[in-house]
């Protein structure tokens, strides 16, 4: 099993120094991976699960797969991170057996999978949640999602127009490709485009350290960043924790999703269960997501 | 030359398969960079499905994940020249006159800096990044009262810092080849220590150090850690050196790695790679006619 540690490590290795901090800070979005890239966990005989999707659910299924070959030897897990839309498409194809996605079926999936006469099921394995940073001694403590939206589309630029400080704000983006930027857009622009000026930053770790270190700025995390060295905003009046996160009342929340299909092996049902049981949900907790709830 | 083909000998089977072995050696190397070349234009061309060459180059529009996507990079590519050209007006001076220093007048100076210098260029590039990311744009900012201290600047400073070796040494080199005996002559015809450098050492040298400060921008351009740690990556055409700015190299390294394969946005990556392959070969080509110009003088 060292072996896929071996993996994973050089995986990060090659895509840099920055990216080596997320899976060790244990981050609750956007494993850097590279696309459609296939994992196969050795020891082979028996029926392979293969596991493709999202790639914020992608480092914690390949740790998940690692455990689960520990406990089934024997067993073959595939993962390999391509988005969301493409994991399902895929999974409607017939070529997985599960989909990771950060968000619910599209209309258009749907369709298709019914034209395709192919029942999709899909089960809530964690939920994600993204925290609003600023520097310690920035005065302000909460914003409303409307604030928060203008601040990043560009129509506030002054923390005093939002209680603060006569300072200019500094946004700190994520880089466009990551599940965090992408949960961004969708759940605080609503679609719409951030400002071309915003600072762009390839890792949580580097927005929090930049973060950290410049009083007019402001960024996003995932909860595992959240240390003593910058403050979490309050959005909409919630503070965010892993619980308001769980029971989602925190606003910028989603749930990230496993789809299978009806006929799944009995393989895929199997890694399935061990997901959504403790051990699965003892190594989401351990990486910064919140648990399924109910 | 022509005598040394007249003189030289019939070649034994060794040598035949000796000279074979580095023509295919030559050929792999030659076979490679071709090939590389038609994968980087092949994986690029299927951006021009969806985008225009005119949008790709002139728009500043670079929203890649949005739907419908938006791939103009203009901004990028000015970033990349920005940084690159700010960081040369840097290290081009303090690089050459290291390596007149170091050439013509360090004396036994010149074993303690030489040294020196070439432990500079053995820095890892992401050291330096983090030396921007930790030391200089927080003083930057408190200094200058910026909004941020992650600027074009910033950026310059540090890559000038890696460029300042290079340049410097092959500054040196290029001065030091050059004929003792034109020296001489100078101080013969009684022209002081200065005088010599100024209109002999330097002029006869000039190809070379011109070389020295065009390679020295290609590594500058080419650089990628460091500017995607320190120039703040605003996907923004800069207005000031105090602006953020996003150079290729950055936008390659943050948007590679969790792109969908066959995508318009891996596609429109290929093609800034495209962009930054040939602004590369520009610098290589102009370090080149500048070489021969000089030496015809």
């Amino acid at each position: 099993m060292g072996k896929i540690a071996a993996w994973i490590l050089s995986l990060l290795g090659a895509l840099g120094l920055c990216s080596g901090c997320e899976l060790g800070g244990g981050e609750a979005n956007s494993g850097r991976m590279d696309p459609a890239q296939a994992r196969v966990l050795d020891r082979p005989r028996g029926e392979t699960v293969r596991v493709s999707g999202s790639t914020t659910l992608l480092p914690i299924t390949l740790k998940a797969a690692e455990e689960y070959l520990k406990k089934f030897p024997g067993e073959i897990v595939t993962v390999s991170g391509t988005g969301s839309g493409e994991g399902v498409k895929s999974l409607i194809d017939g070529v997985v057996d599960l989909a990771a996605a950060s968000r619910d079926l599209k209309p258009a999936e749907v369709e298709r999978a019914r034209a395709r006469s192919v029942t999709l099921i899909g089960q809530v394995v964690a939920r994600d949640g993204l925290a609003v940073i600023v520097h310690k001694d920035n005065p302000v403590r909460s914003l409303s999602q409307e604030q928060l939206r203008g601040i990043y589309v560009g129509t506030i630029k002054n923390w005093s127009q939002v209680g603060g400080e006569n300072r200019v704000i500094v946004p700190i983006n994520r880089d466009s490709s990551s599940g965090t930027f992408e949960m961004w857009v969708e759940k605080v622009l609503l679609g719409d485009k951030h400002r071309p000026d915003a600072q762009v930053q390839s890792s949580s770790g580097a927005v929090a350290y930049a973060v950290a270190g410049n009083r007019n700025a402001i960024g996003y995390v995932g909860l595992g960043f959240l240390d003593g060295q910058v403050a979490a905003l309050t959005i909409d009046g919630v503070k965010v924790s892993l619980a308001t996160v769980e029971d989602g009342s925190y606003p910028i929340s989603r749930p990230l999703l496993m789809f299978s299909r009806s006929d799944a092996s009995h393989s895929a049902q199997r890694f399935l269960r061990y997901l959504l049981g403790p051990e699965g949900q003892g190594l989401l907790a351990a990486e910064g997501f919140a648990s399924a709830g109910e | 030359m022509g005598q040394a083909l007249l003189l030289r000998p019939k070649l034994s089977p060794t040598e035949k398969g000796a000279r074979l072995f580095f023509l295919i050696c030559a050929l792999v190397a030659l076979g490679q960079m071709l090939l590389i070349m038609v994968f980087l234009l092949g994986e690029a061309a299927g951006l021009f499905k969806t985008t225009s060459l005119w949008d790709f180059l002139f728009s500043s529009q670079w929203y890649p994940t949005y739907d419908p996507p938006e791939f103009g990079a203009a901004a990028l590519i000015v970033g990349s020249l920005a940084v690159t050209f700010l960081s040369s007006l840097i290290a081009a001076p303090v690089g050459l006159c290291l390596a007149v220093f170091l050439a013509c007048l360090a004396g036994r100076w010149r074993e303690w800096i030489k040294p020196a210098v070439e432990l500079m260029a053995g820095i890892p590039s992401v050291v330096l990044g983090f030396l921007g990311l930790v030391v200089v744009a927080p003083f930057m900012r408190e200094v200058l009262d910026l909004p941020t201290g992650l600027n074009i600047l910033n950026a310059s400073v540090i890559l000038a810092l890696m460029a300042i070796p290079s340049i410097a040494s092959l500054g040196e080199d290029a001065l030091t080849a050059v004929p003792r005996e034109i020296q001489d002559a100078s101080y013969a015809l009684g022209a002081t220590r200065w005088e010599t450098i100024w209109r002999v050492t330097i002029p006869a040298a000039m190809s070379g150090l011109s070389t020295a400060v065009i390679l020295g921008l290609g590594r500058a351009l080419g650089e990628t850690l460091v500017v995607l740690m320190v120039a703040g990556g605003a996907a923004r055409i800069p207005g000031s050196l105090f602006d953020s700015a996003r150079p290729l190299t950055a936008t390659l390294a943050a948007e590679m790695g969790e792109t969908a394969i066959g995508s318009p946005h891996y596609h429109a990556l290929f093609a800034l790679g495209v962009v930054l392959f040939l602004l590369t070969l520009a610098f290589n080509l102009l370090a080149h006619w500048l070489g021969q110009k000089w030496r015809k003088r």
